[in-house]
């Protein structure tokens, strides 16, 4: 298909005896907005680390905007734009060192590509002088998504760009992916949290090293069939051993303040929080809830 | 649940020069409470622990942790709490066992003791098959766990977690979660600090910080019901905007 | 690509004077080696306990004693009759040499036209025994030339021509070269090893990788501010030498600056292959510690004389590349010698530069894992 910007083709890897990723077939459209969901070590890196030319897959191969990630690679890195999970930028290099060095290794410059950047940069500029090691967090994801995107990238790879950075930053930062997307870019983003994932236009779910499920965050979450409620006592140690007893509750997990029961159909709020009375639980509340994409993440665990 | 208080803090500040890192902050936290400790990175969470758990003198303010005074019962503090950081604080070149052992003597606990406590410990994990291996090879939710058994080896009234799960997946986040709720409720106060805000919700109780104040304090249902979020992210947003 | 070069290099400009450590590494180091070597080395030689066991007791003998204490170097703690006193000051540590001037000295000298005179030193520190040794011969010898009565005859104790070129035995002549060696090794290998390592660690060479930037390039950029520092660093280590412990360069300066800018090359591709093999900083620390710098400190005959080493130890010497550059810098500095003499060692060199960077190239991985 002409349309998709990235095609992997069941591609696998190991280090030694350490599966990385098996068998992994992904489709990314252009101009995609698209979420790697899945905790560390899950081969969210291998597969960037392959997608970006940077590592030779054991079995199969990957397509990025028609070029080949082993023999074309160095048409390749010409045109995509790599964030490493990592903060991987100069620490002693201010940050305009660090910017102005992108560009020229890029063979280009800061003017040049100053539309791409601008909204970002403009957060930056008062610190431009500024060594990179004494930005704050969300500071530093900004400079790093900047100097991704210097050269003008055709596709954007982010590994794990939203990774101990606070809240609002978090939040700043999906606004800013979607302004990149308005422009064109095709951007693969990874994430282990979950809640991200309705950042996305589609989410591939990814564990030891395997997909799961790929689909758009409301068909992952209403793909979920099974009967789901949420419920909370006074003493939530003592509920989850409670709930775990319950012959019609099939899984019981915690989630924040409630657990998260998974039971057969036919059970009712009603009837669990009369059990929960009668074990002595007190301040009960018990809801159906609809499932979150981490209640579809551990069903498919 | 018993309501005695085991940390109590009043007003406790601390100066590097002229930036006021912590500024005036008080709370209490309860025996086998669940306390967060949020706040973003910078926002002087790591000041105030450091304070609380004796390797930095407060400027100004009081504070009891477990019964005794952060400035002059430093030692006592430190015999009755656990540490566990973000890196796991365990040695990835010794057995599990090794670990184990190595964290009993130095909290001086009797050889017979350590032994038993080592067994315990080993059992309690499921790790009988995997007790001579080395650490560096277990899979991240199980070192999770053994540093989590570790820093309780000398039986603290206090553990305080610095960041504890970043970054592990929905179950290895869960069994550890468990073994929290567990501990909580034998008695032993768990003090987090993290800046995930989904896992707050996991506490019993949590407090916000924001530019070395605390700028929220609640349960996570009271927290959001205030500022009329759906997610503890929200209620952070809400804050740290003002 | 050269605009990307410079982009490179100027950034590694930036890491190296913005970090303290590096740049006391880089200026403190040769400086204070130099120093250090100079002055503890040039001391120890001042003023050697001695001990002499005079068994003829003549004009000769007497005005021999008088000329081996006059040099400076040797200082008469004790006389005996007996070689067993000898003995006794050795094992109470009150001597390093002994000397013992047979009986009928003088007659034997002119008669015999040959005298031996027996010099004993203590092994336990063998450098420093054979070092005085070295003197002991050598002022003997001008002991020789300096009576004019025999100056054209026979009369000589036949002595080896190694400390020829040395004539005042000034141990800054020995250490200069050697510092140079090891300056150029730390600066060249390790530091390149090390500055390579740290972008692998950081996860900057990532970066570097996915830009369109050659692996060359990268390497070059990076290494280039380091060839031009180390050369700096040779400078200040010969200009030190001479200025303050007046070590000549009767040779051609152009030559010892053409054969040290060939042996940094080897260094520098030392360092670049250890950086192909070690991720971290700390492996191409232990790496370059032991593969580069304690053999060109122990093996490269710059603290321990070659000669003197075990067959095995002499072997490995000769694969040594400060082997071969010290050689060179004596010759060139201390015996004036030409491109004649040290030909041979200076193709050497350029054969492990040769093989050393194939070996690099076989090695770098364009696509890293």
């Amino acid at each position: 298909m002409v349309n998709n910007a990235i095609e992997i083709n069941n591609i696998s890897k190991s280090y030694g005896d350490v599966t990385a990723v098996t068998g992994v077939n992904l489709n990314i459209a252009k101009g995609e907005l698209f979420g790697l969901i899945g905790p560390d070590g899950g081969g969210k890196t291998t597969l960037f680390q392959i997608l970006t030319s940077l590592l030779i897959p054991d079995t199969g191969h990957a397509i990025v905007e028609g070029l080949d990630t082993v023999k074309d690679f160095r048409k390749l890195r010409k045109i995509i734009g790599y964030m490493p999970g990592r903060f991987s930028l100069y620490p002693d290099l201010s940050v305009h060192e660090n910017l102005e060095f992108f560009a020229t290794i890029f063979n280009t410059t800061i003017e040049k590509n100053y539309h791409l950047i601008e909204d970002i940069y403009v957060q930056l500029e008062p610190f431009k002088s500024r060594r990179a090691d004494k930005l704050s967090g969300g500071m530093k994801q900004k400079l790093a998504l900047c100097c991704a995107l210097i050269h003008q990238p055709v596709v954007l790879f982010l590994d794990e760009p939203t990774t101990g950075v606070d809240a609002v930053s978090r939040e700043e930062f999906w606004v800013m992916l979607k302004r990149l997307k308005q422009k064109g870019i095709t951007i693969l983003v990874s994430t282990p949290y979950m809640d991200e994932a309705s950042q996305c236009e589609r989410i591939a779910l990814i564990q030891d090293g395997r997909i799961l499920q790929v689909n758009t965050p409301t068909a992952v979450t209403s793909g979920f069939d099974k009967t789901l409620f949420a419920v909370r006592s006074d003493d939530s140690y003592k509920l989850l051993l409670d709930l775990r007893t319950l012959p019609f509750a099939k899984r019981t997990e915690p989630f924040g303040e409630y657990m998260h029961v998974t039971t057969e159909p036919d059970v009712t709020a009603e009837y669990i929080a009369q059990i929960l009375n009668s074990r002595g639980h007190k301040s009960i509340e018990v809801k159906p809830t609809s499932a979150t994409v981490e209640d579809v993440f551990l069903d498919l665990m | 649940m018993p309501s005695e208080i085991v940390i109590k803090v009043n007003n406790l500040t601390k100066k590097f020069g002229d930036f006021t890192a912590v500024d005036q902050i008080t709370f209490d936290v309860k025996v086998g409470e669940i306390f967060g400790f949020l706040g973003a990175n910078g926002a002087g969470k790591t000041t105030a622990i450091k304070m609380l758990i004796g390797l930095n003198r407060p400027t100004d303010g009081e504070a009891q942790v477990a019964g005794y005074d952060v400035y002059r019962e430093t030692e006592k503090i430190k015999q009755n709490i656990g540490y566990m950081s973000q890196k796991f604080s365990l040695y990835e070149d010794l057995s599990v066992r090794q670990n184990i052992e190595f964290y009993g003597g130095i909290y001086g606990l009797p050889r017979k003791a350590i032994r038993k406590k080592t067994d315990e410990i080993i059992q309690k994990l499921g790790l009988q098959d995997r007790a001579k291996k080395v650490v560096g090879d277990l899979p991240l939710g199980w070192k999770q766990r053994l540093a989590f058994a570790v820093a309780g080896v000398h039986d603290p009234r206090i553990i305080f977690l610095d960041e504890p799960t970043g970054g592990v997946d929905p179950v290895t986040r869960r069994q550890f979660w468990e073994m929290i709720y567990e501990s909580a409720n034998n008695g032993v106060t768990i003090f987090v600090t993290t800046h995930y805000m989904d896992e707050a919700e996991y506490c019993d109780r949590i407090s916000i910080m924001v530019d070395g104040e605390i700028k929220a304090l609640g349960t996570p249902a009271e927290l959001k019901a205030k500022f009329s979020s759906e997610t503890m992210d929200d209620v952070f947003i809400k804050l740290a905007r003002g | 690509m050269h605009r990307t070069f410079w982009a490179i290099a100027k950034k590694e400009m930036y890491h190296i004077l913005r970090d303290t450590r590096t740049l006391i590494i880089l200026f403190g180091m040769p400086i204070a080696l130099v120093i250090i070597f100079g002055y503890t080395i040039s001391n120890e030689f001042k003023n050697a306990s001695i001990s002499v066991i005079d068994q003829s007791r003549d004009d000769l003998s007497k005005s021999f004693i008088e000329h081996l204490t006059s040099s400076g170097h040797f200082r008469l703690v004790t006389t005996g009759k007996k070689v067993e006193d000898l003995e006794h000051a050795f094992k109470a540590g009150q001597i390093k040499m002994g000397v013992i001037i047979p009986p009928k000295f003088e007659t034997q000298y002119y008669r015999n036209n040959t005298v031996t005179v027996q010099i004993i030193t203590d092994a336990t520190e063998p450098n420093y025994a054979a070092t005085l040794n070295n003197y002991a011969i050598n002022i003997i010898s001008s002991f020789n030339k300096g009576d004019p009565a025999l100056s054209s005859a026979p009369y000589r104790i036949d002595i080896k021509t190694r400390m020829f070129y040395n004539p005042e035995l000034v141990g800054a002549y020995n250490f200069i070269p050697g510092v140079a060696a090891l300056i150029l090794m730390l600066v060249s290998a390790m530091m390149t090893s090390l500055t390579i390592a740290k972008e692998k660690e950081t996860g900057t060479m990532d970066l570097l990788l996915v830009s369109p930037v050659p692996p060359l390039i990268i390497i070059l950029g990076k290494v280039a501010p380091y060839i031009i520092l180390s050369f700096i660093d040779a400078l200040i280590v010969f200009a030190m030498g001479y200025y303050i412990f007046e070590v000549p360069i009767l040779g051609s300066l152009p030559l010892l600056l053409l054969m040290s800018l060939i042996y940094l090359m080897v260094a520098l591709s030392l360092g670049v292959l250890i950086s192909t093999v070690a991720d971290t900083q700390q492996t191409a620390m232990m790496a370059s510690m032991f593969a580069l710098l304690l053999p060109t400190m122990l093996l490269s005959g710059f603290i321990f004389p070659i000669a003197s080493m075990p067959t095995l130890l002499q072997v490995i010497s000769r694969i040594i590349p400060a082997t071969y550059f010290i050689d060179i810098e004596k010759a060139i500095m201390l015996k004036g010698a030409g491109w004649e003499v040290i030909q041979q060692s200076a193709i050497v060199m350029v054969v492990m530069v040769i093989v050393l960077l194939l070996i690099t190239w076989k090695n770098f991985k364009i696509i890293h894992k």
